[in-house]
């Protein structure tokens, strides 16, 4: 796409048009709305349901909703969701199988997922789905459930216009601008919205709206309101020879550490966009009849989760948060060519215990006395 | 296939409510297959019927607290092929098991009009401080499905599958906000077994520990966490002394925190 159309403007009392067009095409609406204390991305069908004037404060193990000044409908980092939740579900049933007079007669089980819209999608999620999208598509093996999600889905995405405490996606080189990946972006201004399109069923849909063209100093309010997302990040991950050295660092004091305040809980690998494991379970009827195969999210951080034959594998916390750690940000690069983090900070915040991937690598770094 | 005998199994009652054993009853779905596969020999709370044993499966509820109770799990033992502890009281020595920490015999002088009629030990204790167990279902109650799986499992013989994580795991699976880190409701979730598909934190109230000790828990970890948010250490000698207190991680971590206190 080298001819990108120039961006428009939609003002804000037709965003609810953009929600409409998307309902009335069979999209099922994602988006960012107030639920549990936080912002999550639930069903949507009115801008009403959007946090009008909420933000987020983050800090390593502490996320708070707070009142903002202003009614900016997007004004919110990132929350405790992630829309892996929609592309790769916490829990499908692969297959079913019935024991008939002929034998078990195995199938693949009924799965006619929604067309899912997202609306508000960050840079760093955008990073997130391309991840996944290498992990369950572009492999020796394509993953039916993920592909069935993520080729009908409708990305909306909003650029940051500002950044929680715990954001590092400059070092990760993910974001905060949305530079692909997406059907439409929207920086949202003070009474509407720059959009770009990045893709022709985007630039089909805006098509549909009533978009004016965008005056040169809207295009200066919303560069500058993106450059100060960029302007209020303040940690940072140095990646630099990142694989190599974690991976010669495998006998560091630091991981003992860690291991000491590792609750091994799974928080951070279930918050995490990208983290994609799962285990698969048989689980039948009590007449040993039917049966079905179920997927459901795991962790690296679960005893069992290594578990083969003789025991577990990685037997302490200090084991599996370096396999987490290394794999995420090491062995994911020969894995899948890319490093496995995006720089969310979703891990730091919802730590209960406020670890730090970015601190820990930093830890790392320094030679063991 | 029908050749093969259905297992005999026993449910037997030491110190407890009764609720674990009621589960059972409560499977009404599932209940009249369960009967089709086992023969139930003893099980005061739904039959008369009283088979001396020995049996393939003894299910035990409750703690030992007197010293009858301890003679007694000693005979269930020696009769039982499999012996397996249902719910808190039998793991870990219930919420009875708080006199642990306090004076036996002025609760008994407390609570009792004639103290003399009363014969009870100091201490609540699991059953696997007794004799061996061969496995053990958490939860104040246990978990009906996963008391079914523990017998179809058996009669299948097959392992159980009855997962190890914490509760985090399933709230994380169902959509729940994590309570501590959104709103600082202190919450053993982090420290405690999965079983119960974690009920409270989706009411916004913290876990208190009903599955126990999750496997290699760092219960330090959080409470020094849970302390330096504010929770006052008493708070959370109380919040680990429930159903589960005298289970050894959650023991060893309020007794610490009493001593700091």
């Amino acid at each position: 796409m080298n001819s990108t159309p120039p961006s428009l403007f939609l003002a804000r009392s037709n965003l609810q048009l953009l929600i409409d067009r998307l309902a009335e095409q069979g999209f099922e609406v994602i988006g960012p709305t107030i639920s549990q204390a936080a912002i999550v991305y639930d069903r949507i069908s009115s801008v009403s349901d959007l946090p009008q004037g909420w933000t987020d404060r983050q800090a390593p193990g502490e996320y708070r909703l707070e009142r903002r000044d202003d009614d900016q409908l997007f004004g919110y980092v990132v929350g405790p969701h992630s829309w892996k939740r929609y592309l790769f579900p916490p829990l499908t049933t692969l297959t079913t199988a019935d024991l008939t007079t002929n034998g078990w007669q195995m199938r693949a089980a009924d799965d006619n997922p929604p067309k899912y819209a997202f609306l508000g999608v960050r840079a760093c999620e955008l990073a997130a789905i391309r991840v996944q999208d290498k992990v369950f598509l572009e492999g020796a093996y394509v993953d039916p459930v993920y592909q069935r999600r993520r080729q009908n889905a409708f990305i909306v995405a909003v650029n940051c216009t500002q950044a929680a405490s715990t954001c590092f996606c400059t070092s990760m080189e993910t974001g905060p601008r949305c530079r692909s990946g997406f059907d439409l972006a929207l920086t949202e201004l003070f009474d509407g919205f720059e959009v770009e399109v990045g893709t022709p069923a985007g630039a089909e849909l805006l098509r549909q709206l009533p978009t004016t063209s965008i005056a040169e100093q809207q295009l200066a309010d919303a560069e500058q309101r993106r450059q100060q997302a960029v302007d209020q990040i303040t940690r940072k991950l140095d990646t630099e020879g990142i694989r190599d050295l974690l991976l010669t660092r495998l006998n560091h004091p630091r991981w003992e550490e860690v291991g000491q305040r590792c609750l091994s809980c799974t928080n951070c690998t279930m918050v995490c966009p990208t983290c994609f494991c799962s285990s698969v379970e048989e689980v039948s009827d009590l007449e040993g009849q039917h049966s079905e195969r179920e997927r459901r999210w795991d962790s690296c951080f679960n005893l069992d989760f290594s578990y083969v034959s003789g025991g577990p594998v990685r037997r302490d916390i200090r084991s599996r948060y370096r396999q987490w750690l290394t794999h995420k940000l090491a062995s994911w690069i020969d894995q899948f060519g890319s490093s496995g983090c995006v720089g969310c900070g979703r891990c730091i915040t919802w730590c209960p215990v406020g670890i730090d991937i970015t601190e820990e690598v930093a830890a790392l770094r320094k030679e063991a006395p | 296939m029908s050749a093969k005998p259905k297992p005999k199994v026993g449910v037997f009652k030491f110190a407890s409510c009764d609720g674990c054993q009621l589960s059972l009853l409560s499977a009404e779905d599932e209940l009249l297959t369960i009967a089709g596969k086992i023969d139930i020999a003893y099980f005061l709370e739904a039959t008369s019927r009283i088979d001396e044993g020995p049996y393939d499966i003894a299910l035990v509820e409750g703690s030992i607290t007197t010293p009858t109770d301890a003679l007694r799990i000693r005979d269930i033992r020696q009769r039982s092929k499999f012996l397996i502890t249902i719910g808190a009281c039998a793991t870990a020595g219930g919420i009875q098991a708080l006199r642990n920490w306090a004076d036996h015999d002025e609760f008994v002088r407390a609570v009792y009009a004639r103290p003399e009629y009363i014969e009870t030990l100091a201490t609540s204790t699991p059953i696997a401080e007794h004799v061996p167990v061969d496995f053990e279902l958490r939860g104040c109650p246990i978990n009906r499905h996963q008391l079914v799986e523990v017998i179809v499992s058996l009669v299948a013989g097959r392992k159980p599958k009855t997962p190890s994580h914490s509760v985090c795991l399933d709230c994380k699976r169902r959509g729940t906000v994590c309570i501590t880190v959104a709103q600082g409701i202190p919450c053993l979730g982090p420290v405690t077994q999965s079983g119960c598909g974690a009920i409270c934190p989706s009411y916004d109230r913290g876990c208190y520990g009903c599955f126990g000790p999750a496997k290699q828990c760092n219960t330090g970890s959080l409470c020094q966490q849970l302390l330096a948010d504010g929770t006052p250490a008493p708070e959370l000698v109380q919040l680990l002394r429930n159903y589960n207190g005298y289970a050894p991680e959650f023991r060893q971590q309020s007794e610490q925190l009493e001593t700091q206190a």
